[in-house]
C-alpha cells in the first residue's frame, strides 16, 4: 500500500475531488480537445491571453491522475506569460520521463511535484500528461493567431 | 442493472475442473506481483497465460525442427512442414472443419483484415464483389477489429453499412432483423461473444436471415473459441476468426477459417512467395487454398504452439471450461451486486453468457480501480476495451473488466470482490 500511496498523494486526490479552473469559459482565444485513445480519457482546454497573461479553463472526464493534473496545471500556469510557462511545462515533462529517479523542481512545479510517483508507472504517465500536452498544443496555436 | 438478482442460474454439477492443478501447468503463477502478492490473473480476455506444453512446443520447434516449411529438400524442412501442417489439422479438428479451410495469420485482427481486403479485391462477376448496391451489417457491440475493417471496406466500395443496436441489458436488439439484414446484404460480420459485455449472441436467427438473402456470415470468435465448444458446421457460418494468444497459444498466430468453396472464389490479399501456382514476369496464378492466403514464410513455431494449446484445451474439455467459467461468473456477479455503487454492464442472466464482466464503481474511475487492484496482485483490464461505440452507447468512457479462464478459482473471484471494496474505501475515505 506504501507504493500506492506514493502514486496517489493526498494533494492529487484533493485536486481530483475539488478541481480548480474546471468548467469551460464562454469564450477563449483557442480551444483544444485531447483524448487518450488507450483509455478513453478526454480533456477540453480553453486558453486565452489577456494582456499577455494566460487564462485557462478546462473540462474533461478521466481518472484521478489525469483530472488532478489538469487542475494543478491550470493553477500553476494561469496568470503567467507563455515565456514563464515554458520552463514549468518542460520541467513537468522531464519529471514524467524520469522513471522515478527525480523528485521534481519544487520552485517551478510547486504542488505538482506530487506527480513524481506517477513516473514509476509507465501506464499512468500519459494520464498525467494529458492536460500538459493539451496546453502545449494550445500555446502553439494561440501564438499562431 | 445491479439491483436485479442473478436469475436463471443453472443448477451446476460439482466442478469437474481443478483450477489449482491446472495452475501448476502455467509457470507464470509461480511469480509474485507488486511485492509479495500472488498473481490473480483476470485479464484473459486480453491475452491468456501459457502452459508449459505451449512454451515447450514453441521452443522445441526452434531447438529441433526449425526450417522454412513447404520449401527445401532436407530433413528439417520435412519435419517443420509436418509440425506446421499437424498444427493445421489440430485447429481444423478443434473447429469441426477441414484442414485446407484453415489459414494461419499473425492475429485475429489480421484474419479479419485479410478477409476485408480480399473481398475488396473481388472484381465484378465474383460473388464477393461489393458496390453501392450492396450492404454490410455489423453490430454495435463489435470489437474495433471486427468493426473498423468493415466500416472502411464500406467506405472504399460504397457499400451501405448497417448495424444491430444493443439493448440496455447487453443483448442484441433483433426486432428489426429483416430490415437490418435487408435483401441487398452481402456481408454480416458479428462477434460470437462480446469482449466487454460477455453476451453470447444468438447466431441461429442471424445466420438463417443472412443466408435467406444470400449474405455470408463472418464470426469474430476471439472470445468464444478459447472458452467453449465451437463447431463451424453446426453454426452454419461462412467464415470465422480467432486468435492464438487468447487460446493459451503464443502471440503472432491467428486463424481464419472459411468454407472451402468460398475460399476458392475469394481473391488473395497478400501476394508473394508460396502463394502462387505459377509465375511469369507479367502474370501469376494462385496456389490452392489455404496456401493462396499464406504468402511468405509463416509463423511456424507459433502455429505449432497453438496446436499444443488447442490439444491441451481439448484434453481438459471445452464444456468443462465453459461450465467452470460460468460458475465463477455467477459468483463474481453476486459478489459485485453486494457492493453499493457497483454497476455491471452486460447480462446478469447467465443464459448465453461467457466469463467476461465489465463494471464501474461509483466515484472511482476505472483506471484508479485497476491500479488499486494491481497493488493487490489482481490483473484486470480498464478502459474502453477497443469497443468505443459500445461505451458511448452506455454513456461511459471506461469500465473495469474482469475476464475468467480455466486457471481461475473461487479465491480469485473473492480477491477481486474484496479488492473492489478496498478501492472504494481507499479512494472514498482519503
Amino acid at each position: 500500500m506504501m507504493q500506492l500511496d506514493n502514486l496517489y498523494q493526498e494533494v492529487i486526490l484533493d485536486h481530483y475531488k475539488h478541481p480548480e479552473h474546471k468548467g469551460l469559459s464562454a469564450v477563449s482565444d483557442v480551444q483544444v480537445h485531447h483524448i487518450n485513445p488507450s483509455c478513453g480519457d478526454e480533456l477540453t482546454l480553453n486558453l486565452s491571453l489577456v494582456d499577455g497573461v494566460i487564462v485557462l479553463s478546462w473540462d474533461g472526464v478521466g481518472c484521478s491522475i489525469s483530472m488532478a493534473s489538469a487542475s494543478m496545471m491550470s493553477g500553476l500556469l494561469s496568470g503567467k506569460t507563455l515565456g514563464e510557462a515554458a520552463p514549468i511545462v518542460n520541467s513537468f515533462l522531464a519529471l514524467m520521463q524520469s522513471k522515478g529517479t527525480q523528485t521534481g523542481d519544487e520552485d517551478l512545479l510547486e504542488d505538482a511535484v506530487a506527480f513524481a510517483g506517477v513516473s514509476k508507472y509507465p501506464a499512468r504517465i500519459k494520464c498525467a500528461l494529458l492536460s500538459w500536452m493539451a496546453f502545449k498544443d494550445a500555446a502553439v496555436r494561440v501564438q499562431g493567431k | 442493472m445491479q439491483s436485479t438478482s442473478v436469475a436463471n442460474r443453472p443448477t451446476l454439477t460439482p466442478m469437474s475442473l481443478n483450477a489449482a492443478l491446472i495452475r501448476k501447468d502455467f509457470p507464470i503463477f509461480e511469480r509474485l506481483i507488486r511485492g509479495e502478492n500472488r498473481l490473480v490473473y483476470l485479464d484473459s480476455g486480453a491475452t491468456s497465460q501459457k502452459p508449459n506444453v505451449v512454451i515447450d512446443a514453441e521452443a522445441n520447434f526452434y531447438r529441433n525442427n526449425n526450417a522454412a516449411v513447404h520449401r527445401g529438400a532436407h530433413q528439417l524442412a520435412e519435419e517443420a512442414t509436418e509440425a506446421y501442417e499437424g498444427a493445421r489439422l489440430i485447429v481444423a479438428n478443434f473447429l469441426g472443419a477441414e484442414s485446407e479451410e484453415i489459414i494461419f495469420t499473425k492475429s485475429a485482427t489480421e484474419s479479419l483484415n485479410l478477409l476485408a481486403y480480399a473481398i475488396g479485391n473481388a472484381s465484378e462477376g465474383n460473388r464477393f464483389h461489393l458496390s453501392g448496391n450492396d450492404r454490410i451489417v455489423v453490430t454495435e457491440m463489435e470489437h474495433h477489429a471486427n468493426l473498423i475493417p468493415w466500416q472502411q471496406l464500406s467506405k472504399r466500395t460504397g457499400a451501405k453499412f448497417s448495424w444491430f443496436d444493443v439493448n440496455d441489458d447487453g443483448r442484441l436488439d433483433l426486432t428489426d432483423i429483416n430490415s437490418i439484414i435487408a435483401d441487398d446484404t452481402k456481408i454480416v460480420a458479428i462477434t460470437h461473444q462480446s469482449n466487454v459485455l460477455g453476451t453470447i449472441n444468438p447466431l441461429e436467427a442471424i445466420v438463417t436471415r443472412a443466408h435467406e438473402v444470400g449474405a455470408i456470415v463472418i464470426l469474430d470468435a476471439c472470445q468464444s473459441v478459447p472458452h467453449m465448444s465451437v463447431d463451424v458446421k453446426a453454426l452454419e457460418i461462412d467464415f470465422l476468426a480467432f486468435s492464438g494468444h487468447k487460446s493459451l497459444g503464443p502471440t503472432g498466430v491467428g486463424v481464419l477459417w472459411g468454407k472451402a468453396a468460398l475460399l476458392e472464389e475469394l481473391p488473395p490479399f497478400l501476394f508473394g512467395g508460396s502463394m502462387i501456382s505459377s509465375a511469369s514476369m507479367t502474370d501469376a496464378t494462385w496456389a490452392p487454398v489455404p496456401r493462396k492466403f499464406e504468402a511468405g514464410v509463416p509463423n511456424m513455431a507459433q502455429a505449432v504452439g497453438l496446436g499444443a494449446a488447442l490439444a491441451y484445451l481439448e484434453q481438459i474439455g471445452l464444456s468443462n471450461i465453459h461450465e467452470h467459467e460460468i460458475t465463477l461468473t455467477a459468483r463474481l456477479i453476486e459478489g459485485l451486486q453486494q457492493i453499493e455503487g457497483v454497476k455491471i454492464f452486460g447480462p446478469i442472466n447467465l443464459e448465453m453468457r461467457g466469463g467476461v464482466v465489465a463494471f464501474t464503481v461509483e466515484g472511482v474511475h476505472p483506471h484508479d480501480v485497476g491500479q488499486f487492484l494491481d497493488s493487490q496482485g489482481i490483473a484486470v483490464r480498464t478502459g474502453h476495451h477497443c469497443a468505443w461505440p459500445l461505451n458511448k452507447k452506455f454513456g461511459i468512457n471506461a469500465t473495469v473488466r474482469a475476464s475468467i479462464y480455466l486457471y481461475n478459482d473461487e479465491a480469485d473471484i473473492d480477491a477481486l470482490v474484496e479488492g473492489v471494496r478496498g478501492a472504494k474505501t481507499y479512494f472514498g475515505e482519503r
